[in-house]
């Protein structure tokens, strides 16, 4: 089995964390990529105990662009495998209003994870091999006026994830999108999520590391929420608009 | 959220709070009593408090590990079988492991739960080297048999009402093999499966299953199942291959609550029966993989749910040696006349306590679980006489429904207990169902 290093971009996330931990499991090295990445000192240790595989630390600001090419080549070896964890959720409410707030939103969701695989593929291109994972949302099958700001980073995110998997797939290298529907993270601390269409980190990082070994390109996960979405996405527009969903 | 100890019974709607780190968790204890919860496999109401009650799935990080000493150093919520997992392949096993791999290392120390070598090593507590703390006040203590002695002892078996512990030191055991050897012995009654007991008190595993709903001159009927780690050495050709055994067998699930009718004294009746003869006709020493053998549960997830909806309590005692005897015909004479069988019904020696609350006592421990029903209540209040007249007492990670009077009258430590933790500040700031039901 290869046991090549898989990148976390968005390290300090539960989602994040919990792929790497599926990924260190099988034996492949693990490079954690966060926002004050030193306080992740703890995950290292407890990574790098629990599978002893080496584990490291990489500085990583999803929204300054201008750095992403420096923290790529800063890498001790280009990653097999990068799975993209960044993103914010924001409260729909408040970033209705405040413009700025809604700006990082679709930044983090959108323009910080597009810029920073955008340079990743390239190296992977070249070098003819390599799996790209992007955590999208189902939030971005559909606008809807709960989380369509959010929904509209994702929906952006998901599409430059399908032309890029459409580019690559004859160049070796595989990209996975992945929509997970409620999942139980400090994301979603504190909300009142139906049990039977919510999952948990560790499920979903099970289910992510399968379908990357299967060459799946778009998976939801829990695969009630596909049919949910089906529908979702087929309910139509004049009938749609006056729902509340 | 709606949750229940592993009995399912009784249910409650509680607020749960998952902290990541010693402040937000020393938040969450400001807002008013609590108790933190593991993985929520004590049976009863020891781990769910309404207003407040803290998980501790997510303070779960594995810190260091002594190749020499053995001794891992991790956070509380970290899952027995993750340590496994982790250490089981560098030759290191649990030195003391429950029934079910599913327990977090916090969840086993405040229970100080025992093991299948409890007659030969004592209990989790006596493999903890030392426990970080978090007090009423929000502050973390170092507590250890040299430094605050007193917390340390308290707490080992304090069921979380003493503080929430946050870390630990434990000591693994070097083991060759994930194997075990096993022999199994067939005793046709009650005083043939103590003497068992009492021939191989070396053997470093001992447990009985027994037969609660034989009558008569089989009252008792057991089978006796011993173990060792198997030496590398040891082990046929055929699982040398394999020294740390192979991988966790497939995980069946129960996937629904089965109906009321399914268990009854027939049925149970029935299987009993059968798992005796089988098992008498199968003694005799073999090989077993240690998921087997230590977690014959753990591969049927949710296997509580095999008791119906209403859920089921369990009833674990534990008679001292001189009234063991006595005390055990009673109680299975009670249980076969109300013909309220169980699957589960495991007798089992155990040595004496070590820890100032700590459940073991030298002697016999038996352990039942019944469907919840108002006649299994009140058999129960009937077990509970029992054992108070042959001195015994009773295991809280197990209870969901004893009265304080039982307890005090089983246990005169209960209220040394209830006064240190007045005295500390303790009774205070945490509490569960159980401690306030108990009056703890």
């Amino acid at each position: 089995m290869s046991s090549g290093a898989i990148l976390v971009l968005g390290g300090r996330s539960d989602i994040g964390l919990a792929i790497a931990k599926v990924y260190a499991r099988e034996g492949h090295a693990v490079q954690l990529a966060a926002r004050n990445v030193f306080d992740l000192e703890a995950e290292k240790a407890d990574i790098a105990l629990r599978y002893g595989v080496e584990v490291g630390l990489h500085e990583f600001d999803a929204l300054d662009v201008e750095s992403h090419e420096a923290f790529v080549t800063s890498l001790p070896a280009l990653p097999e495998t990068v799975v993209c964890a960044v993103g914010a959720l924001g409260v729909q409410e408040e970033s209705e209003q405040d413009h700025a707030e809604a700006r990082i939103i679709m930044r983090s969701n959108f323009e910080g994870p597009v810029n920073i695989l955008a340079i990743l593929a390239n190296a992977f291109e070249e070098r003819g091999s390599g799996v790209i994972i992007g955590i999208s949302s189902v939030a971005g099958d559909r606008g809807r006026a709960t989380n369509y700001i959010y929904g509209a980073g994702k929906a952006g995110f998901t599409a430059y994830l399908a032309g890029m998997r459409n580019r690559l797939a004859t160049k070796g290298v595989h990209v996975l999108t992945v929509k997970p529907g409620f999942v139980a993270t400090r994301m979603t601390d504190g909300m009142d999520l139906p049990e039977k269409l919510t999952t948990d980190a560790d499920t979903l990082a099970r289910a992510v590391f399968k379908a990357a070994k299967r060459r799946r390109n778009e998976v939801y996960i829990k695969s009630i929420w596909w049919l949910v979405m089906l529908i979702i996405r087929n309910i139509p527009e004049f009938i749609f608009k006056k729902l509340k969903i | 959220m709606k949750l229940a100890g592993w009995g399912r019974y009784p249910a409650r709607d509680c607020v749960v709070t998952t902290p990541r780190t010693a402040e937000e968790l020393a938040a969450t204890l400001a807002k008013g009593p609590a108790v933190a919860r593991g993985n929520g496999r004590a049976y009863g109401d020891s781990a769910l408090n309404e207003e407040n009650t803290i998980s501790t799935r997510h303070l779960n990080r594995m810190i260091r590990f002594d190749e020499t000493s053995g001794v891992l150093e991790a956070e509380a919520g970290v899952l027995l079988g993750d340590v496994i997992d982790a250490y089981l392949p560098r030759g290191w096993f649990p030195s003391v492991t429950p029934g079910t791999k599913f327990v977090t290392l916090g969840g086993m120390a405040a229970a100080d739960v025992h093991g299948k070598n409890h007659h030969v090593d004592g209990g989790f507590g006596n493999f903890v080297d030392w426990i970080d703390v978090m007090g009423p006040d929000g502050v973390v203590v170092r507590a250890s048999r040299d430094d605050n002695a007193d917390l340390f002892d308290w707490t080992i078996g304090g069921m979380g009402l003493t503080g929430v512990i946050l870390r630990l030191g434990l000591r693994l055991r070097r083991v060759e093999t994930g194997w075990i050897e096993q022999r199994t012995i067939a005793a046709p009654n009650l005083d043939a499966a103590m003497e068992a007991f009492e021939t191989h008190h070396n053997a470093p595993y001992s447990v009985a299953w027994i037969d609660c709903l034989s009558t008569g001159a089989s009252l008792g009927r057991s089978l006796i199942m011993l173990g060792d780690h198997a030496p590398l050495a040891g082990l046929p050709n055929k699982f040398r291959q394999v020294p740390f055994g192979p991988p966790p067998a497939q995980k069946r699930k129960v996937p629904f609550n089965a109906p009321s009718f399914a268990l009854n004294r027939f049925t149970v009746k029935a299987f009993n029966a059968l798992y005796y003869h089988m098992g008498a006709r199968k003694t005799g020493t073999d090989y077993v993989p240690w998921d087997t053998y230590f977690y014959p549960l753990d591969s049927i997830l949710g296997w509580n749910k095999i008791y119906g909806r209403r859920g089921f309590v369990q009833f674990q005692c534990v008679l001292p040696d001189g009234h063991a005897r006595a005390g055990l015909e009673a109680l299975l004479m009670r249980i076969s006349d109300a013909g309220q069988g169980s699957f589960l019904a495991v007798l089992k020696k155990l040595a004496t306590d070590t820890h100032k609350f700590s459940f073991p006592m030298a002697g016999y421990t038996l352990a039942l679980d019944f469907p919840v029903s108002e006649k299994v209540l009140s058999l129960m209040t009937e077990l509970d006489s029992i054992t108070l007249d042959h001195g015994g007492r009773f295991y809280l990670a197990k209870d969901a429904r004893m009265t304080d009077t039982t307890l005090r009258a089983s246990d005169p430590r209960a209220e040394a207990f209830a006064a240190m933790r007045v005295e500390t500040g303790a009774a205070g700031a945490f509490a569960s169902l159980q401690s306030a039901r108990l009056k703890l």
